[in-house]
């Protein structure tokens, strides 16, 4: 009886966090990504800390100035400093992916974990409507949603999260689907616990690593989502800076002053990127397939 | 009509009454598909602190049988008794007060555990839930004293599930079923998952605990070595019905069902040579969502006539304790099971089984002069 219990390694017992976190480090590509999110939340962050003009200061002695010691990014049609609006749109732009993500996760994630291990017309209901949802594009539905509530950053939080939501609903709904039919589920019910919390404590924790790699991929979608908005004027409204307004007027003077579009372009270009890695290497990181 | 539930004298902890339970088929487009009898009308009784053991092949119907009993599944005919109450017709609410006195051990220690949780706290879970134990430290202590218990270290209970062996996982899933104090632990082939030499020792420590706890074993199993090792009583299931039932030396004795007799038959023996070449069954078991009228073995039985075929067989009461569903169980010549035969050895064999007789009674002699 004592040669079953001392099979057990007997090194530090290896958490299954620390595990990920390694895979996650000697990956290069996420954690490039990884290097790139904290990058652009570090200088979001930062925002009012950093020695930057006012995003909002006009300069009529300074316009469309190309990049230069005193503006290094250059300037714009009204002669603001456009790495000052920068470094102020990441701000836009992150808050914009994270809140967004955010309720389409708060929303969606329950939708789900109830659609799934409920069944029945609960989730016929919630099914249906979900199937409905995802039959429009996701642009499309955020556009309208967004055109409905009225054009501010808010709104347009409120269209990309709703627009989001769906796809949540399916994934977390599909994920409870497999890890009902485990047995600890049914040993969860044996003991007596409630719905609940076997929901609680045991579909949730055994669902959540892939929402997580779906919300981080999904902010990135989210980012774009409210450059496209913003781009259009149902975003952020002028002056505050966002990347997809600067566009917007940068699109008027791409042969004038290419930096304008430049700038906002390649930082949505990496932020994107960026997210967009690091889900990759968590999706990786979190397999349990490969260890 | 008498069944096995009415009546021993004894004092029955959960009596089963003609309880079945049906699955739909697969939903169709035009009309209904026929739906799937995983139990179908079985009555008998288990007794205060006995070990009652279900055996039968895959598909039987032995562990939807075993979910029957705790409510895990509720019939959709008859009724389950647990201490005087019928739990069939329970509030899920209700359910879930009594669930601490009956538990359950599942079968794959792999995916009975939850991965997110640690030994500790999954041991310590069902104490939470029945509100037994005391208070935090009181708890932690029990889940220490039960960890080491079932033969593992206090300090396991800081790890996960994922960093032990499957006879350990077996051993936290048996420390769980203990936690809330039941009176009722009921296992799903509890051991078919694990190597045969765990197996064993699996089998003893749930033998040493029953004794210890006073608990009633129920033991689903299809390894009919380790039933008899353990059990009292054995049921014999054969297509979601109980067509034998009896104390297990004289079921695995004298069989008296040609389904029970053939099921002894392939019992593997460590000296094939002993026992005559039985046939084994032919062809497979019928689909349960169409079983076969008449005796549903009829199909299978080397014995089978022609009422077979037409007339279902009752579970009748034959010698004593015994139960048996087959119309002619009388006429039916009952084969040694063989288990108890003196096997033959080659001539070889038997000589060095002399040699080391000779040699370990020369050496008892030394070391007693020593």
């Amino acid at each position: 009886m004592t040669s079953a219990t001392t099979t057990v390694k007997p090194e530090a017992p290896s958490r299954s966090e620390s595990r990920i976190w390694n895979k996650l480090k000697s990956s290069k590509s996420a954690a490039l990504g990884l290097i790139l999110v904290l990058f652009f939340v570090g200088i979001a962050v930062l925002a009012p800390l950093l020695p930057i003009d006012d995003p909002t200061a006009t300069s009529w002695g300074a316009i469309r100035k190309g990049p230069s010691a005193a503006y290094w990014f250059g300037t714009d049609e009204l002669g603001r400093d456009i790495l000052s609006r920068m470094i102020w749109g990441a701000q836009a732009s992150l808050l914009a992916g994270v809140v967004s993500v955010a309720i389409a996760v708060f929303i969606g994630v329950p939708f789900g974990l109830i659609a799934g291990y409920f069944g029945g017309w609960l989730d016929g209901i919630i099914s249906r409507v979900t199937d409905a949802l995802l039959a429009t594009p996701f642009l499309i539905l955020a556009i309208a949603l967004a055109a409905f509530l009225g054009p501010s950053l808010t709104n347009a939080m409120i269209a990309i999260g709703l627009s989001a939501m769906p796809i949540f609903v399916r994934l977390t709904r599909g994920q409870v689907l497999s890890v009902k039919t485990e047995d600890y589920v049914e040993g969860a019910r044996a003991i007596g616990l409630s719905h609940t919390l076997i929901i609680v404590r045991y579909i949730l924790p055994n669902v959540f690593a892939p929402i997580l790699v779906q919300a981080t991929l999904a902010i990135a979608t989210a980012i774009i989502a409210e450059a496209s908005l913003s781009f259009l004027g149902l975003g952020q409204q002028p002056p505050a800076p966002s990347w997809g307004s600067m566009l917007n007027v940068a699109k008027n003077f791409l042969s004038q002053a290419p930096w304008m579009a430049m700038w906002p372009g390649a930082a949505i270009f990496l932020v994107v990127l960026g997210f967009n890695l690091l889900g990759d290497g968590l999706r990786d990181a979190l397999d349990p397939r490969e260890t | 009509m008498t069944t096995p539930s009415s009546g021993h004298g004894s004092d029955p902890v959960i009596e089963v009454k003609d309880v079945s339970r049906h699955f739909a088929g697969p939903a169709r487009l035009f009309g209904t598909s026929a739906s799937v009898r995983a139990v179908d009308g079985v009555s008998f009784d288990i007794r205060r602190g006995e070990t009652f053991a279900i055996v039968g092949e895959s598909g039987c119907g032995k562990s939807t049988l075993a979910r029957l009993l705790i409510r895990l599944l509720a019939p959709s005919g008859g009724s389950v008794i647990y201490d005087g109450q019928d739990i069939s017709g329970l509030s899920e609410s209700a359910m879930r007060n009594l669930r601490g006195e009956l538990q359950f051990i599942f079968q794959d220690p792999f995916s009975s555990l939850n991965p997110r949780m640690t030994v500790g706290a999954i041991v310590e879970e069902p104490m939470q839930v029945h509100g037994v134990g005391g208070n935090s430290a009181e708890r932690k202590e029990r889940v220490a004293q039960l960890l080491g218990r079932v033969g593992l270290r206090a300090e396991h209970a800081n790890r996960y599930p994922h960093e032990f062996s499957g006879g350990q996982r077996q051993r936290i899933g048996i420390a769980r079923a203990l936690a809330s104090g039941p009176k009722v632990i009921i296992g799903d082939e509890p051991v078919s998952a694990l190597d045969v030499s765990i197996q064993a020792q699996v089998v003893n420590l749930l033998e040493d605990l029953k004794e210890e706890f006073g608990l009633t074993l129920i033991i689903i199993a299809h390894d009919l070595a380790v039933i008899r090792h353990m059990s009292d009583r054995v049921g014999v299931m054969y297509l979601g019905e109980m067509i034998e039932l009896g104390s297990t030396d004289a079921l695995y004795d004298t069989p008296l069902h040609p389904y029970t007799q053939a099921l002894m038959a392939a019992i593997p023996v460590p000296f094939p040579n002993a026992r005559p070449m039985s046939e084994g069954l032919s062809g497979d078991v019928p689909s349960p969502s169409a079983p076969p009228p008449g005796c549903r073995f009829h199909t299978r039985c080397p014995h089978a006539q022609s009422r077979c075929a037409e007339e279902k067989p009752t579970l009748e009461q034959a010698e004593g304790e015994r139960w048996v569903a087959c119309h002619f169980w009388r006429e039916i010549e009952r084969p040694d099971a063989g288990l108890d035969a003196e096997p033959a050895r080659a001539e070889a064999t038997t000589q060095r089984f002399e040699l080391y007789r000779s040699w370990s009674e020369a050496k008892t002699k030394a070391d007693a002069s020593a």
